[in-house]
């Protein structure tokens, strides 16, 4: 009974609307462009994010990582000769010295990245050789396609082994056989054991990114086999440089260690680094930062869209003034019929609300276009979350709610007598 | 909404006459403050109106006809004094009380005919039992109904400005009618039809209230009067004399 007495209001709010379709579409223009630029931008935001804060969490929380890097003023020495060697980066000795300080330490993960031929018959392929453990297996969760990742056994028995990416499997060996074969890389055999799924990271991204080129053997026989001496002809000089280690990650025992252990690295190896030759990254830091930025964004978006919903919610209010007192004498007419005070608020709150929550799902409408068109345009990804559909639409319902109380309350107010002499 | 002991029991009317009386006026003052000066628009009017009664109020412009109707039709409350309506003090009453009065007891008609212009004949005379909260069938049937009683049973889908002065007019006792309420309040129902019409009107007035409608009407038309069984003579804001023609 309540509920059809409701409808009845709406069906009787609508048709008083439709009767200045112009006038009603205009006043709802405001929570239109609102509600729309609140879901499409939260969707943007929320793609953009998103993206980030996965790419992060990929890294590990409890992970630090430290990655070589090429010490500035060496590049432009001019004191250089041509046949000095550019020493830098991360040591052997720093792995053992970090696991032997830090108790949280769970494990460490080094890389050492060489670039050599691949060769198998007639099948030629450039790779780059990653020399790490098994526990790199587990800490970057690579699926495996055929065989076996790499183990500690092979580390320890300086084994010849090689897990290649499936990009690399296709380009050198022969269909029959995968596993087993033998592949020469820079001179020396090795057998192909596994084979892993690339996941190519992001450029730019902290972990030395995957490529489909890479090839797996254990650190202990890169090391052993191609030592650390690099030589590569660039821009018509002799370029030779030595790396120990490119990259080394440190898996903590607990989130609540991570800080402790990264400040404490960074201050062993500045200890033994004259250099500044090594970059130390905590996925963690950059998740607390990415979520922190996120909440300013978040934080300036609900500011935009308050702002536009305030500006929507003056403009509902005026024309709903400005038709209050248009219909003076029907306000007149309905209380000395015996309409109540709260039926007359009732009636133009209905109404506000009626075009409110209509203009704010027109915005909505527009909010999810909007982004679509972004990712089909633009390729950006967009995510629109269902809280924030939800989010505009409350929103819009309140707008009129707040902004129709008062013309409402200002048509129950006015005296019958003076409303019904109204002109 | 009437309970007993609110029954009027004063001694201007005795328990008795009480069924007869449906309306009074007990030393009923209504003052305007016009910045610094006072109108007094009812000086002190004291007044009973009989159930059943036909009632025309006249005077001069300004002496508080309508002031007085307003009162009557609890549109507005006295500055002092006491009116009693079906019994019940209705000065002392707050806004949401008043209401349900106008919408149970009290029919207007005013001169201007006052429909709401974007609704239908048929929507207009439904407004009472809207507020009333009738359901949509038995409303239906009583808006045909009233529609019937004034002759207008063919024009319930016509805008108000699609009829002529005393067909709106008609819609508007149809929809004074559809609460079925005790007293019909005109303030000068016919001052804006020409005298045909105006008779029209006036003899449907007299229909009703033989029916059993007490009827009180503002004009200032002497020939109109002549249909009221009662005249109340108003003169700066007091009833100057009554006169009553035994037709
Ligand atoms: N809202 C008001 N504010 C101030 N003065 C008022 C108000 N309403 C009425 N008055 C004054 O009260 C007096 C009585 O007014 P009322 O409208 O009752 O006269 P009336 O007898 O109906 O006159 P008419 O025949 O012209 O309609 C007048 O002097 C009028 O100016
Ligand atoms: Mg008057």
């Amino acid at each position: 009974m309540r509920q059809a007495k409701l409808l009845k209001n709406i069906r009787l709010g609508i048709k008083t609307l439709l009767l200045h379709k112009l006038r009603s579409f205009l006043t709802m223009m405001g929570v239109v462009f609102g509600v729309g630029s609140v879901v499409a931008m939260l969707a943007v935001g929320e793609g953009a994010s998103k993206e980030a804060l996965e790419e992060i969490r990929k890294l590990g929380s409890t992970n630090i990582i430290i990655n070589s890097v090429k010490p500035i003023e060496d590049d432009s020495g001019s004191q250089r000769s041509p046949f000095s060697v550019v020493m830098f980066g991360l040591l052997y000795e720093d792995e053992r010295r970090a696991q032997e300080t830090f108790d949280a330490i769970e494990r460490t993960v080094p890389v050492k990245i060489v670039r050599k031929e691949g060769r198998l018959g007639e099948r030629k392929l450039d790779l780059r050789i990653m020399g790490t453990t098994a526990d790199w297996f587990d800490l970057v969760r690579r699926r495996l396609i055929a065989g076996r990742s790499l183990t500690p056994r092979d580390g320890r028995k300086r084994a010849g082994v090689t897990v290649l990416t499936e990009y690399g499997a296709r380009r050198l060996l022969a269909t029959e056989r995968t596993i087993g074969q033998s592949l020469r890389i820079g001179g020396e055999y090795y057998e192909v054991v596994g084979i892993v799924q690339s996941e190519s990271g992001q450029e730019g991204s902290i972990q030395t990114p995957d490529k489909k080129v890479d090839a797996y053997i254990p650190v202990e026989v890169a090391r052993e086999r191609y030592g650390d001496f690099r030589t590569e002809i660039s821009a018509g000089s002799l370029l030779r440089e030595a790396v120990e280690l490119h990259q080394l990650i440190v898996q903590v025992d607990a989130i609540e260690n991570v800080e402790t252990v990264a400040n404490g690295l960074e201050r062993m190896l500045e200890g033994y680094h004259k250099r500044n030759d090594y970059v130390i990254s905590v996925p963690l830091a950059l998740l607390r930062q990415a979520e922190a930025t996120k909440r300013t964004f978040n934080i300036v978006l609900g500011s935009i869209a308050g702002i536009s919903l305030l500006v929507g919610g003056i403009g509902i209010m005026n024309i709903m003034l400005a038709s209050v007192t248009e219909r003076t004498r029907e306000i007149g007419i309905r209380r000395a019929i015996g309409a109540k005070r709260r039926q007359i608020i009732g009636q133009f709150l209905i109404e506000t609300v009626v075009l409110s929550t209509a203009g704010g799902l027109i915005g909505v409408t527009i909010g999810l276009l909007i982004p679509w068109l972004i990712t089909q345009l633009a390729g950006m990804p967009t995510v629109v979350t269902p809280y924030s559909i939800v989010l505009a639409v409350g929103i819009s319902m309140t707008v009129g709610i707040v902004f129709g109380l008062y013309p409402a309350r200002h048509a129950a107010n006015l005296d019958p007598i003076e409303a019904l002499r109204h002109e | 909404m009437i309970s007993a002991t609110n029954m009027l029991t004063s001694t201007a009317v005795s328990a008795e006459s009480s069924r007869q009386v449906v309306a009074v006026l007990e030393a009923v003052t209504k003052v305007y403050q016009m910045g610094e000066a006072q109108v007094r628009a009812l000086a002190g009017v004291t007044v009973a109106f009989e159930r059943g009664g036909f009632y025309a109020i006249m005077g001069a412009s300004g002496s508080g006809k309508s002031t007085m109707l307003n009162l009557l039709g609890c549109l507005d409350r006295p500055t002092s004094g006491r009116y009693l309506l079906e019994g019940q003090d209705v000065a002392v009453l707050d806004d949401n009380a008043l209401s349900e009065f106008r919408l149970r007891h009290l029919g207007f008609i005013f001169q201007s005919f006052n429909l709401i212009p974007q609704l239908t004949v048929s929507e207009n005379i439904e407004l009472p039992l809207y507020y009333l909260d009738w359901d949509a069938n038995e409303s239906a049937a009583r808006v045909e109904e009233m529609a019937a009683r004034v002759g207008l049973a063919d024009r319930l889908e016509h805008r108000p400005a699609e009829l002529s002065g005393g067909e709106q007019q008609r819609v508007a006792i149809a929809r004074a009618l559809a609460s079925d309420p005790s007293i019909l309040l005109a303030d000068e129902p016919t001052g804006n039809l020409d005298s045909a019409t105006s008779k029209q009107i006036m003899a449907l007035l007299s229909e009703l209230n033989e029916q059993g409608k007490t009827v009180l009407m503002v004009t200032h038309e002497p020939d109109l009067a002549a249909y009221a069984s009662r005249r109340l003579h108003m003169q700066d804001g007091l009833i100057d004399r009554i006169e009553e023609t035994s037709a």
